[in-house]
């Protein structure tokens, strides 16, 4: 670096040393203000007022007023019950799938990639790129009635167990919940496999070494050194991909049919067409106080500095 | 059996090229559906070889309008994401404050909130202020949700800065505008550019939150999900093709130049 070049020749006089300070402590608040601004007005004060909709009663055009009316909490819930244990089923699998998946992967570019690492790495993230909804209606056509993959899961009489269990209907498995947990899994495994890289990556692997020099075989070593280390991105992968994945409705509208609808869709409809202010404010209420539940657990156990 | 052992032994690398397999398969559907003829509205199976819709990539109403809306949105979230953030992500670092906890919960919170919960409230928040939905709202909420995750990345390049360099500029008189140009900026450029990178695939892909404070404005997203239920022209897979390549590129790019500077600073 340059720097002595530029640098002027000395300050001719030290200059008051009690304002600069008071000012350097006001630096951070300077640097805060904008950004938290925009974050409380734009994201805080908004939930704020989809709680005072939610309590709200009348209609579009007699316009709304808050009566505290707690009611539509419970009638939504009634209504639509359904749709959201769907919905914590549909994420939770997911999320399990995505974690089965994705640790392969993950440990494969910490521990086993050398020198093709950042081209894995890359290769995880570049679909990324392309339109999620243009890869997500890709999978319409992998998974078409007729397909190769429809096929094959026939001929291996696959597709009899998963009818039986009611994961797929009629020998195909478009509009079935299936395939919307296979759209739900592929769609959020990179925010399950990027956590769990940064943390896998993170273990020094003469730890490794250590184990099998005191005679533990891969796989004890795996469930005694390698699990246990990797906990932070296990639990911040599983949030990642599980709290997106309960309120997305993109997967079961196009992957799905009208029996496999999430709560994400319902409150979509209720808010753009029905256009049930409350009835969907207490819906998406409901999914983030699910939601904050397990953050605030996650939060306890983990802290949010190390989050990604 | 030796075949059984040789896959026991590589049992993790086979799973892990699977998932890879199974994570590029749908781009490579994309790709060799661009040179489909479709027989109909729906491009979902195949019939001949064409180049036709290479040859004018353009050539659906409206596709490639909201193609440069989505650009133009993207790239000034990203601007305003970038500076907001990389600000607050140097405050939460270099400085210790009260309010740093609630600071961090704020933070936190967009990216732990489901997509359509803050689309939905911030929608509320525009009908109640009697705000035009379009550009602007599109806009306001994408700086809003891509913030958090440039602070994320900002802040990550940031903690692993020596701030003893930032001493010895000082020391050599730099004075603090100088010492932020010369020295701060440059070492924290990976963390922001990072940051930036995201911010922008974030916003050119979101649909969900985009999809409830358009109005009746048009983003490609929202483009290609009306095309789902209309009839998708192969077009769209044409630039789902083309983003795919100019990612590998550019990312391709950014690690031959950082292994360049590697090399050029033993």
């Amino acid at each position: 670096m340059s720097l002595t070049k530029e640098a002027p020749p000395a300050p001719a006089t030290e200059p008051e040393v009690r304002k600069p300070s008071t000012r350097r402590r006001l630096v951070p608040y300077w640097l805060l203000l904008p950004g938290i601004l925009w974050l409380v007005v734009f994201f805080a004060l908004p939930l704020v007022y989809q709680a005072s909709t939610s309590v709200q009663t009348g209609s579009l055009e007699k316009g709304f007023e808050v009566t505290w009316h707690f009611q539509t909490y419970w009638d939504a819930l009634t209504d639509y019950y359904p749709q959201f244990i769907r919905s914590l089923l549909y994420a939770g699998t997911a999320t399990i799938l995505c974690l089965l998946l994705g640790y392969p992967l993950a440990y494969l570019i910490a521990f086993k990639a050398g020198r093709w690492r950042n081209l894995v790495l890359v290769l995880v993230i570049a679909p990324f790129f392309t339109s999620f909804l243009i890869r997500t209606l890709a999978w319409k056509t992998i998974l078409a009635d007729g397909g190769a993959v429809v096929d094959a899961l026939n001929t291996l009489h696959v597709l009899d167990v998963t009818s039986w269990l009611g994961w797929t209907e009629n020998n195909r498995v478009l509009a079935t919940p299936m395939a919307v947990v296979c759209g739900l899994t592929y769609n959020f495994l990179p925010f399950m496999i990027l956590p769990l890289y940064t943390s896998l990556e993170r273990i020094d692997g003469r730890l490794h070494e250590a184990a099998g020099d005191l005679y533990a075989t891969p796989a004890t070593t795996f469930r005694k050194v390698t699990f246990p280390l990797s906990m932070p991105g296990v639990v911040s992968g599983t949030l990642l991909t599980f709290i997106p994945a309960s309120g997305d409705y993109v997967n079961a509208e196009l992957l799905g049919s009208t029996d496999t609808k999430m709560v994400g869709s319902v409150i979509q409809s209720q808010f753009l067409r029905v256009l049930d202010y409350p009835t969907a404010a207490a819906l998406s209420f409901i999914l983030m106080a699910v939601v904050l539940v397990m953050v605030t657990v996650y939060i306890r156990r983990s802290g949010t500095e190390d989050l990604v | 059996m030796p075949v059984l052992r040789w896959l026991r032994r590589h049992l993790i690398v086979i799973a892990g090229l699977l998932t890879l397999a199974y994570m590029i398969l749908p781009n490579i559907v994309v790709m060799v559906f661009s040179f489909n003829k479709p027989n109909g509205r729906f491009n979902y199976s195949w019939q001949r070889f064409s180049l036709d819709a290479w040859k004018d990539p353009c050539g659906v109403a409206d596709m490639c309008g909201s193609l440069s809306l989505s650009l133009q949105i993207a790239v000034w979230a990203t601007v305003g994401a970038t500076v907001l953030g990389t600000m607050i992500a140097f405050a939460l670092v270099r400085y210790r404050f009260r309010a740093r906890g609630a600071i961090n919960s704020l933070i936190f919170l967009p990216m732990a909130m489901p997509e359509v919960v803050m689309a939905a409230s911030l929608l509320t928040l525009f009908l109640n202020m009697g705000a035009q939905l379009g550009f602007w709202t599109i806009l306001i909420a994408h700086i809003m949700f891509c913030l958090s995750f440039v602070v994320t990345a900002v802040k990550a390049r940031v903690m692993s800065m020596d701030p003893r360099l930032e001493e010895a500029a000082r020391d050599l008189y730099a004075g603090p505008v100088q010492t932020f140009v010369r020295v701060t900026l440059p070492i924290a450029a990976p963390g922001i550019a990072a940051g930036a990178l995201l911010a922008f695939a974030l916003s050119f892909d979101d649909f969900i939150i985009t999809n409830f404070n358009a109005g009746s404005t048009v983003t490609f997203p929202m483009f290609v999900w009306g095309s789902a239920q209309r009839g998708t022209p192969v077009q769209i897979n044409v630039i789902g093709t083309a983003m795919f390549i100019i990612a590998v590129l550019v990312v391709l790019v950014g690690q031959l130049i950082a292994n360049r500077r590697k090399n050029a600073r033993p």
